[in-house]
């Protein structure tokens, strides 16, 4: 009775300790991402280069799925406003939605299984076909030359792309909310600036966006420096990339809503 | 000309428990190319590794011209690495690059060279190999054995000191051997390198190198030039150079009795040493 208690307690236990054991790990590989930044600082043209493979590929779906976005938005929100006669609203309301929540949320959930997917699988490939030790014994650091120009072209691109996002899905709910369904053109964007705070609204929204760029890359170039060398260890690392990236987001946006939130009309 | 540039001092070497290396001790003179052979698993690349600093032996040391390879900091190892290269068992060329931009690669790292010299150096890097013609090719577009010409070409990038070679013959149809092979002699001989060749494949060592060490469970069984080893009467270098399945490496794994494996007889208790299957 009690032997047979005993095994899945000790699996529990097992998986809890090696689960902190990997954040601690993965600090420390944060660390020294940070520390191995310099050549990513004086030859940019590297981490330009990486933009380009995770942000600039990243356009199509953001600037798509910020459309639709955008306009169910739209729908939803005339459905629901119509009630109070408040039809004039939907501006703030996509808007707000967007710049705060929508925009950073969605267009990291997507980074992350767009562009943190690819990065995993990259450099787990490239771990296992030799070309980090090659790198390694040529005497260039595999940190300095691959892992940190990704890391930063993640925080750059993902405040961008949320922006993107962001203005695309105020579009959609343009094109629902005035010209199909026919709101007044000006309430609908007066109402909007009226409403909408650079600093509280769109900069906490950037905030936000910042720091899921940190974490999405930071896991996603760790669990591919991390990948067992082999084809399932690299298939495994890429799914745990966007899972990991997946619940951290949702979780980092509930802590940094807490606290970015006034609590005043 | 007979000053000893690698001088592996009784190495040991364990992953986790499992020992790998059980004090090794061996001698590489400038200039020369030494190859280390043994079977499969025998610790003969984890020697590599520990040659080039990516391991840290468990006792002993190897000094390369004069350092003692595990007690050198990030730095120092890196000045080392600049002078010593290694060339991969598949290659390990960058799959995001073409050809020449892998050869130019170590260059680009190391050298402020201008553009128009590093053309110059990577063609004739090429050019030694035989594959200047094929240089705007990416990797993914060339044979194994072109492949593996190419990585020589850009493990020989900078002019380095030791070239270690990780089963450089293995997977390759005959010509490619003997290309490859032939590479690796002239190059040794023209640049003035000190190569260290890790094969098993000992008919083709026993013609290129100048001397050979074998390893087997981890010890030096045996070590000699080429004619001292074909004309050996150590039963293990025998077997190995004759390819014979059975001596002292038996052809039989150790294992649980026949019979009790297949169920004729009841499981004796386990002796030490063994496991449950």
């Amino acid at each position: 009775m009690l032997e047979g208690l005993r095994r899945p307690l000790e699996r529990l236990g097992h998986n809890f300790i090696d689960g902190i054991w990997r954040i601690g790990v993965m600090a420390r590989f944060f660390g020294l991402v940070l520390a191995s930044s310099g050549t990513s600082v004086h030859r940019f043209r590297l981490v330009m280069r990486e933009v380009y493979f995770s942000g600039v590929l990243s356009l199509i779906i953001i600037i798509v799925s910020g459309l639709f976005v955008g306009m169910v938005l739209g729908l939803q929100g005339f459905e629901t406003l119509q009630k109070y006669g408040a039809t004039e609203s939907i501006g703030v309301l996509v808007a707000l939605s967007l710049v705060r929540e929508l925009g950073p949320v969605v267009a990291a959930l997507l980074f992350a299984s767009r562009a943190g997917s690819a990065i995993t699988a990259e450099i787990g490939l490239m771990k296992t076909t030799e070309q980090l030790t090659a790198m390694d014994m040529m005497a260039v650091s595999p940190m300095a030359r691959v892992i940190a120009p990704r890391f930063w072209a993640g925080v750059i691109s993902m405040p961008i792309l949320s922006m993107l996002f962001s203005a695309m899905g105020v579009f959609g709910g343009y094109v629902i909310g005035v010209v199909i369904i026919g709101v007044d053109n000006g309430a609908f964007w007066s109402q909007m600036q009226a409403a909408v705070d650079f600093r509280y609204d769109v900069l906490n929204g950037l905030v936000k966006a910042f720091a899921f760029g940190i974490a999405i890359t930071v896991i996603a170039t760790f669990e591919g420096y991390d990948a067992p060398p082999t084809a399932e260890g690299v298939s495994r690392a890429t799914t745990r990339t966007v899972v990991t990236s997946a619940l951290t987001i949702l979780a980092l946006d509930l802590v940094l809503t807490a606290f970015m939130l006034r609590g005043e009309g | 000309m007979s000053e000893t540039l690698v001088d592996v001092e009784s190495v040991t070497f364990s992953y986790g428990r499992r020992p790998v290396l059980k004090g090794v001790s061996m001698s590489i003179p400038r200039g020369k190319l030494v190859a280390i052979m043994g079977g499969s698993g025998c610790g003969k690349t984890t020697l590599l590794r520990l040659i080039g600093g990516q391991l840290r032996p468990s006792s002993g040391r190897i000094r390369i011209a004069g350092d003692v390879v595990h007690e050198l900091d990030t730095e120092g190892l890196y000045r080392l690495r600049k002078r010593m290269s290694m060339l991969f068992q598949f290659g390990a060329l960058f799959t995001d690059m073409s050809v020449f931009e892998n050869v130019a690669f170590p260059m680009r790292e190391h050298t402020g060279l201008p553009e128009t010299m590093i053309r110059d150096l990577v063609l004739m890097k090429l050019e030694a190999v035989g594959l200047r013609g094929l240089h705007r090719l990416m990797p993914a577009e060339l044979s194994g054995g072109m492949a593996r010409r190419v990585a020589l070409a850009r493990a020989l990038a900078l002019d380095p000191m030791i070239v270690l070679y990780d089963e450089p013959f293995t997977g390759l149809d005959p010509i490619a051997l003997g290309v490859i092979a032939k590479l690796v002699r002239t190059l040794n001989d023209a640049l003035g390198t000190t190569s260290i060749v890790v094969s098993h494949d000992v008919h083709e060592c026993l013609q290129l190198v100048d001397y050979l060490y074998f390893i087997s469970e981890g010890v030096i069984v045996g070590e000699g030039t080429p004619a001292q080893i074909r004309s050996s009467t150590d039963p293990f270098v025998r077997q190995f150079v004759h390819g014979e399945t059975d001596g002292p490496v038996p052809f039989h794994v150790p294992g649980r009795p026949y019979a009790v494996d297949v169920g004729l007889v009841k499981r004796p208790p386990l002796q030490p040493g063994m496991r449950r299957a």
